[in-house]
């Protein structure tokens, strides 16, 4: 089946009209568990990519490679057409490939626009010696702050503002570390469970953020559990079992994929189901 | 007893030059632990080298004041380097065994007969400080009112140790409030997040080792100005009273380190003071003389384990700000 997005047919590790980021052979093992083992992928640009797969999939472990936070036991992929392996995290970060955690990081002991301040880029004062000279970083200062004022409205947070991190619940820290990660204005932004934790009430505007980042030309790529959220906003999903890549394509077509379905119940069975997983075992009986 | 030359020697602590090297070594810490994050049981292995970097490079190799003190200042930045470079990719722990480890390697290195020509082996260090005390601009006489009164010579000493630490207060502060503060104290909060927001943790981490470790060098200058330099002065006990004073006031204040040095050093005079003039009246009997000085320590660090219980963010610390969460 042909689509816009993937050249020719979709399927596994197929090639993209205009990827941003590539992967090739890139594997991790830990001692004997090959956790991630990914022959080819491209990201495409522009576009909202989910990730699924049952846990231990190794969705976060191929975030962590290709973000430079763990070193595989192979391979290579770039970002842009910059080669990417054995980057130090920090620099990936600075190329505008920006992620957040599973685990939500705040830094509980900044205020919420401490944090924010912290995601922005390039601010002078963050060097040893200008930062003794306050002309030098507070104009730029005050730049990133309207900015991150903007944001944390987007996102409900403008009340807390003040607030030290820690004194935000477990939903509010999710959209805190997402609000952070956009104050660089990342190319590629790519969320590790977005919505895991955060109250109902909030899944729908966060589903707008994401929407507007495409909108402004930012690519996602985001792991989730909800198949809801997968099927609302993706253009282009991508599964993951036992660390291999084992379909891909439009939303639509890729959960009434034979191979998805097996992923989720076939050889995992007690593992987490997608609700729409279900649905469509059901419509087959 | 005597009280007025009991308060008087506690009050005089206050200014004391000793009181301003552990406020110093304290603002030092307060930069690696407080405000980093980074777990530094080797401040007296910085103190050591602004003690014997500045007395060495007077007495054998001849520098001038200038000479010696940018020498140990160059030294420090070595020593952290050298510390630094294989421990802080790791995590914090294999700091806090690095230093207190090196801090030993380097005392007991000090210390060593085969040096003595150097280094003055056991005996330490003296006469050391002439020129610093030919440039007193202050004539001869005594100085300041009861119980601050003070020669010359020993006001010129104080006056140059408290304008360092206010100096070093004032750069603190500065740069805590700044961006720079703000990469450090997410890098105490959590690496791997500031790391994911494209900032080079392992070189700010570096940067904070060397400028609090600078501080404790310049710290270790001031406290062998007024005394001689003795390597038995730089043990583990040192690091562990600089660590007391940070905490006393508040890990990650600014002030906190230079008051929480003044408390110390009050307590530890009044303590000695009171139970002198208690086992020479009689009224304690199941003491002597000898044995007032351990019981002063014990004393202090009942003290330390109450703060710990019932105020463990230190006198002037925000208790959501720092805790005991090593």
């Amino acid at each position: 089946m042909s689509n816009d997005i993937s050249v020719g047919k979709a399927a596994p590790g197929c090639k993209k009209v205009d990827p941003i980021l590539v992967a090739d052979n890139v594997t991790r093992q830990f001692g004997g568990l090959t956790a991630v083992n990914v022959d080819h992928l491209e990201i495409p640009r522009g576009m909202i990519t989910a990730l699924i797969g049952p846990n231990g999939a190794g969705k976060t472990t191929l975030f962590n490679l290709l973000t430079g936070f763990d070193k595989p036991t192979t391979g290579s992929w770039n970002f842009e057409g910059k080669d990417l392996a054995g980057v130090p995290s920090y620099k990936v970060a600075r190329l505008g490939m920006v992620r957040t955690f599973q685990l939500t990081k705040a830094l509980s002991m900044l205020t919420v626009m401490e944090n924010m301040r912290l995601g922005a880029q390039n601010q002078p004062g963050e060097s040893f010696f200008a930062a003794l000279i306050r002309p030098l970083w507070s104009s730029f200062e005050a730049k990133i702050t309207a900015r991150a004022e903007d944001l944390l409205k987007r996102f409900k947070l403008d009340a807390k503002q003040e607030d030290f991190a820690a004194a935000l619940s477990g939903g509010q820290r999710k959209l805190l570390e997402m609000a952070r990660a956009l104050m660089s204005e990342p190319k590629l932004v790519m969320l590790d469970e977005p919505m895991a934790g955060v109250n109902p009430a909030l899944t729908q505007s966060l589903l707008e953020h994401i929407k507007d980042l495409k909108k402004n030309g930012t690519t996602v790529l985001f792991v989730e559990h909800d198949m809801h959220m997968v099927r609302h906003i993706s253009d282009w999903v991508v599964v993951m079992a036992e660390g291999k890549i084992v379909a891909e394509g439009p939303p639509a077509i890729v959960m009434k994929d034979q191979a998805v379905i097996d992923a989720y119940l076939g050889a995992h069975a007690d593992t987490d189901l997608g609700t729409v997983a279900i649905k469509v075992v059901k419509e087959k009986k | 007893m005597d009280w007025s030359l009991v308060i008087g020697n506690a009050a005089a602590e206050l200014i004391s030059p000793t009181t301003a090297a552990y406020a110093l070594a304290a603002v030092g810490l307060a930069v690696h632990f407080g405000y980093t994050g980074l777990l530094n049981f080797g401040q007296a292995a910085f103190m050591a080298i602004g003690a014997y970097g500045f007395a060495v490079s007077v007495l054998y190799f001849g520098l001038p004041f200038w000479g010696a003190v940018l020498v140990s200042l160059l030294a420090s930045v070595a020593f952290a380097l050298i510390l630094g470079i294989p421990t802080l990719r790791l995590r914090s722990d294999y700091l806090a065994i690095v230093t207190i480890a090196s801090a030993e390697i380097l005392r007991y290195i000090v210390s060593t007969t085969s040096l003595a020509s150097v280094t003055g082996g056991a005996g330490g260090l003296s006469a050391f400080a002439g020129e610093f005390y030919a440039m007193n601009p202050f004539p001869e006489g005594n100085y300041l009112f009861w119980p601050f009164d003070v020669t010359a010579k020993d006001l010129w000493v104080r006056v140059v140790g408290w304008s360092i630490v206010a100096l070093a207060t004032l750069l603190v502060f500065a740069l805590m409030r700044s961006p720079w503060g703000r990469v450090v104290k997410g890098i105490r909060e959590d690496e791997d997040a500031v790391r994911s927001l494209g900032k080079n943790v392992y070189s700010y981490k570096m940067q904070s080792l060397v400028f609090g470790g600078a501080l404790g060098t310049l710290a270790g200058i001031i406290f062998i100005l007024p005394r001689s330099v003795q390597p038995g002065n730089y043990g583990t006990g040192l690091t562990f009273f600089i660590w007391t004073v940070m905490l006393l006031g508040g890990a990650a204040t600014i002030l906190g380190p230079v008051v929480g040095s003044m408390v110390f050093w009050v307590l530890l005079s009044l303590t000695d003071g009171l139970l002198q003039g208690l086992v020479n009246q009689g009224v304690i009997t199941f003491l002597t003389t000898d044995q007032i000085g351990p019981v002063r320590f014990i004393l202090i660090g009942l003290g330390l384990m109450a703060l710990v219980v019932f105020r463990p963010q230190g006198i002037f610390g925000n208790k959501k700000e720092l805790q005991f969460n090593v």
